[in-house]
């Protein structure tokens, strides 16, 4: 018994550990090492921070009415967009799912939909839609929808992959056509899965929409750019404060749908 | 053939979604009311719409064919955006382990739980880009600020999963192991963390992916990587080398996509 130390780890394992930490810490030490970073003002971050902090308090309350009503036409382009996203996902799930696709070409295009539009974030939807439509929420609300089709449409075809081919057989047996097997036999089983991402991506949209205004594309984040150029940090603060209020009551909302949906 | 339908001249028709009708009737009143009163005060222009499209045109052809020629730019571009990614996830889930045990109702008291939920509440509720205008301001342009946001990206998402998991943790091996006598950070070292840790792992990797994504984007508003790349080219109008960085940027999303789904799925 004497001289035996319990170990968590055989010399293996340790050995194991001590190469991944190896790793890891190299990996760190090359990114940083290689990266365009300047020193003094790192050093110099938390007393910037605070400073930044500092000036921000107290939030000023002036612009409210103008904050409120820029909050309000966040939420609108969140909702026409995610509405406008299931208009365009809905046939784009359609010819993605393996199982109703009309034509493997038609499947491939699909799914080049979905990757692409998922892909390219929004803020850069956005920049490509100002830079058309000009400045202004027509370019937010369509940067938003292009965004959303990609991940909507995603998890509608995952869900029309899963649907039980039973109930397709039985409509069909019935001699219902194509448009009738999708409404009576499709439809309903993958309603639920449907709305359910419909709710999760209006959630998210309310995030994104926020956002948009930095590049001049409408909502609350115009007037956070705004009070930032002019360094009205007062404001900044305050409208910080809105956007927190404004996605943590579009989280609550987006729960109490999904409960009452599902 | 004589049917039920036909006997007593009545079709089958789908049940509604909603049985009540008053109930029904009035969603679809309020809907459209909502739709009329959100597209009356968002001021659509129509015109403006139509006046878009040859612009549309004139972009779109000035993109194509892409412009991969200004590689070195392009190479700089992603590999600082990988860097930084790279940094802040491992910055990030160091701390958001911390802070998901400070948001554990089951291992530390009340106030303390609170003040943690509500960091990663915060953490969670602001875009990337907005914390990274913040940063920016405040320690200045280049890659550090967005080592710095995507850092509390990472909190928010992390942080709230683990301090979740944690929660669910089997207490019995906590009793056990605090039962010997260890204190708090032995009970952490040997109790909880043994749980969490493939949970951690598997959400690390997940975060890496997350975080690549939003290290292309957090360079628009000046907090380094690719992002300022692809800002630059468009304000420039170089529409062809935008497109190539964006061509180059989905490629490098998909890759690291499959790649941290097919790790993930070999650690479970």
């Amino acid at each position: 018994m004497t001289g035996y130390d319990w170990q968590r780890f055989t010399f293996t394992q340790r050995m194991w550990r001590f190469i991944a930490y190896l790793a890891t810490v190299a990996v760190l030490v090359w990114a940083v090492s290689d990266l365009d970073i300047y020193w003094p003002w790192v050093k110099d971050a938390p007393v910037q921070i605070a400073d930044l902090l500092g000036r921000m308090s107290p939030p000023k309350l002036t612009d409210l009415g103008q904050i409120g009503s820029a909050l309000v036409e966040t939420v609108h382009i969140a909702t026409i967009a995610t509405l406008l996203a299931l208009l365009l996902a809905v046939p784009t799930a359609y010819i993605a799912a393996r199982n109703t696709t009309p034509h493997p070409v038609l499947l491939w295009v699909g799914r080049f939909i979905v990757v692409s539009t998922r892909s390219v974030n929004t803020i850069i939807w956005a920049l490509l839609f100002v830079a058309i439509f000009g400045p202004g929420v027509v370019a937010g609300i369509l940067a938003i929808a292009f965004r959303s089709i990609g991940f909507v449409g995603k998890l509608m075809a995952e869900a029309i992959e899963e649907i039980d081919k039973r109930q397709v057989e039985a409509i069909q047996a019935t001699g219902a056509g194509r448009a009738k097997v999708v409404l009576y036999g499709i439809v309903p089983q993958v309603l639920p899965a449907f709305l359910a991402v419909a709710i999760l991506r209006w959630d998210i949209n309310i995030r994104e929409s926020t956002v948009l205004g930095l590049v001049g594309a409408g909502g609350i984040g115009l007037i956070l750019q705004g009070a930032i150029d002019l360094f009205d940090w007062q404001t900044v603060a305050t409208v910080l404060i809105a956007i927190l209020g404004i996605v943590v009551i579009g989280e609550m909302v987006s729960a109490a749908l999904r409960r009452r949906v599902l | 053939m004589s049917t039920v339908a036909q006997q007593g001249g009545r079709r089958w028709r789908k049940p509604p979604a909603i049985a009540n009708p008053y109930a029904r009737y009035a969603l679809f009143a309020a809907v459209a009311a909502y739709l009329v009163w959100a597209v009356v005060s968002l001021e659509l222009s129509w015109s403006r719409i139509m006046t878009g499209i040859p612009r549309a045109i004139q972009i779109f052809s000035r993109a194509f064919p892409p412009d991969f020629s200004r590689r070195g730019l392009m190479v700089d571009g992603f590999v600082e955006s990988i860097q930084i990614a790279l940094v802040a996830t491992l910055l990030g889930v160091v701390l958001s382990l911390v802070l998901g045990i400070l948001a554990a109702r089951n291992v530390v008291p009340r106030a303390v739980y609170l003040v943690g939920r509500a960091i990663i509440s915060i953490a969670r509720s602001f875009h990337p880009v907005i914390v990274a205008i913040i940063f920016v301001k405040a320690v200045g342009f280049g890659p550090f600020a967005g080592i710095l946001t995507l850092v509390i990206y990472s909190i928010g998402f992390v942080g709230k999963l683990m301090a979740e998991a944690i929660e669910e943790i089997d207490p019995g091996q906590v009793e056990a192991v605090r039962a010997s006598g260890a204190g708090f950070f032995k009970v952490l070292a040997y109790a909880v963390f043994p749980q969490v840790l493939p949970r951690q792992v598997g959400l690390s990797i997940y975060q890496l992916d997350s975080n690549l994504r939003a290290s292309a984007i957090v360079g628009i508003v000046g907090a380094g990587g690719i992002g300022g790349t692809l800002m630059n080219s468009f304000r420039r109008f170089d529409y062809d080398f935008s497109l190539a960085i964006l061509i180059v940027m989905i490629v490098i999303i998909l890759i690291s996509e499959a790649l941290s789904a097919r790790i993930r799925g070999a650690l479970t």
